[in-house]
């Protein structure tokens, strides 16, 4: 059995063929690695995070994570819940806390439950999978595990905003959190501190419904990273790592820029520097080829 | 105008503030802004907002209802939650601007063509028919949100995004077939519509 075990919500945008399937084959090629053991909530669903608010009221959205709980407290009894998901590890949380403060909700939430034969008990600690690694697992035992040191490569660490706020990572600040940064050292890369919009919001789902008004946001994003000498962007957020990486070409068209920055996640940065393949690390899955990383993975 | 809307103006008259906090998520802390205006400077998106958060809380209290219901600023939240860890006094400033947008949607005011007032719809009934979000899906309702011509126009403009997705397996048009979905949508299904007949009461009996 490995050493830490967890209740795993991996999240619409993680299923195959889905806008992050790269994300969840690299997390469980690091969890590999880590000794990480995830276990599924069987038959969890969506969040609705944090965009369905129009058609879904409190109680219907709260009803929803509360069921995600209660599966897991059924089928994974004693194991925290890690999600790999801002949306979702955000609307977790915050449904677990929304519950635990209004008693009325929840008695409302549970009959709503009993109707999919469920109960909550809502005691079940819910972490993002970063929390482990940082927490759980520690940079010691991550640094150990380093075959192939990530020398050479400039990173700017993208942190967003629901992995930051409102719960963000314990000891970390809201204007700039450093666990990033760490990381990246961490895997022998070199890290940008003063990466000025690493929590700038990237917009989000409004990426989709207002883009021009988001693809102004992520050419800062990406601006800034330029300005650092950044070869690369990091991330812990599909839709961060989405929306940064997919619209460059978008961008260039309308402001005559020449971006071409890969965007990854930090565990496609540990599945490289742990000594994996390309293809374990979800290479393959990057839109903007991420040249430096598939250099050492082919190595 | 719809019923309800009617019955909560019959019922609150010219307190619109109780209204909110009886009515809207979170809206019980409307009344403890102070107007130090930090959570409308921290907006990523507020300066295309009529009314920042501030501004709305204030209205709230000027009886403002029309004009706070019907604004489109509160659907250009992106939920950064830049406002709810900066604001002094602690308010859930995201989960007001969520619930001042679904209330606005219940009653029957909120804008028609406020495009993140659709997509957010779009959205919600996209992941409640199968329990979880069908991307294609979303993505084409999306393109084709106002209607057939600009629709063909919009898939033509993002044609090569969905190519590139496509190339690195991160979509999948078998999806539009069928796609994820819970096994218990059948409990699902229900535990929904109870959690809405719950709400939905709780608020008809506040319009009495």
């Amino acid at each position: 059995m490995a050493k830490h075990e967890y209740s795993f919500y991996p999240g619409c945008s993680s299923q195959k063929g889905a806008s992050s399937s790269n994300y969840l084959v690299s997390v469980k090629t690091m969890c590999e690695e880590l000794d990480i053991g995830l276990t599924d909530i069987p038959d969890w669903n969506c969040c609705a995070a944090s965009i369905g608010y129009s058609g879904g009221g409190e109680l219907p959205r709260l009803a929803l994570s509360a069921r995600n709980i209660a599966l897991s407290e059924q089928h994974n009894p004693g194991k925290d819940i890690v999600a790999t998901c801002a949306a979702c590890w955000l609307s977790t949380r915050e449904a677990q806390e929304r519950l635990e403060h209004d008693r009325q909700l929840l008695a409302e939430c549970n009959e709503a439950l009993a109707q999919a034969g469920l109960k909550l008990k809502n005691e079940t600690p819910i972490k993002h999978m970063a929390e482990v690694l940082i927490q759980d697992v520690g940079y010691d035992k991550i640094k150990a595990k380093v075959k192939k040191p990530l020398e050479g490569i400039k990173i700017a660490g993208y942190v967003g905003c629901q992995t930051n706020r409102p719960f963000g990572i314990a000891g970390e600040s809201f204007e700039n959190p450093l666990y990033l940064d760490k990381l990246v050292d961490t895997l022998g890369a070199d890290s940008i501190p003063g990466y000025e919009k690493k929590v700038q919001c990237c917009g989000g789902a409004l990426a989709f419904s207002e883009p021009e008004k988001s693809q102004d946001m992520i050419k800062g994003i990406i601006e800034a990273a330029y300005d650092h000498g950044a070869d690369m962007i990091v991330t812990p957020c599909p839709v961060c790592q989405m929306n940064v990486e997919i619209y460059q070409d978008q961008i260039n068209l309308r402001h005559g820029t020449k971006f071409k920055m890969p965007v990854v996640y930090y565990s496609t940065l540990m599945s490289v520097a742990f000594g994996r393949s390309a293809k374990d690390a979800a290479l393959d899955g990057q839109v903007i080829p991420a040249k430096k990383l598939e250099d050492i993975a082919g190595k | 105008m719809s019923e309800l809307n009617t019955a909560m103006i019959e019922r609150y008259r010219s307190n619109f503030l109780k209204e909110v906090e009886a009515n809207v998520e979170e809206g019980e802390w409307v009344k403890m802004c102070m107007q130090c205006g930090v959570c409308s400077g921290s907006c990523p998106l507020g300066k295309f907002w009529d009314h920042p958060p501030q501004e709305l809380f204030m209205m709230i209290r000027a009886n403002k209802r029309d004009e706070v219901l019907s604004s489109e600023s509160m659907w250009m939240c992106t939920s950064c939650y830049n406002c709810i860890v900066r604001c002094p006094r602690g308010l859930p400033i995201t989960h007001i601007m969520h619930g001042l947008a679904h209330y606005a949607k219940r009653l029957g005011l909120a804008p028609q063509n406020q495009p993140t007032a659709k997509f957010s719809q779009m959205f919600w009934n996209n992941l409640v028919k199968k329990g979880r979000v069908n991307e294609l899906k979303l993505g084409v309702s999306l393109y084709f949100i106002n209607g057939f011509s600009e629709g063909v126009k919009t898939s033509l403009k993002m044609k090569d995004i969905g190519l590139n997705m496509l190339k690195a397996k991160r979509m999948n048009p078998m999806e539009i077939l069928g796609g994820h979905g819970v096994k218990d949508v059948s409990g699902f299904h229900k535990m929904l519509e109870k959690a809405k007949e719950l709400e939905d009461a709780r608020i008809a009996k506040h319009g009495n």
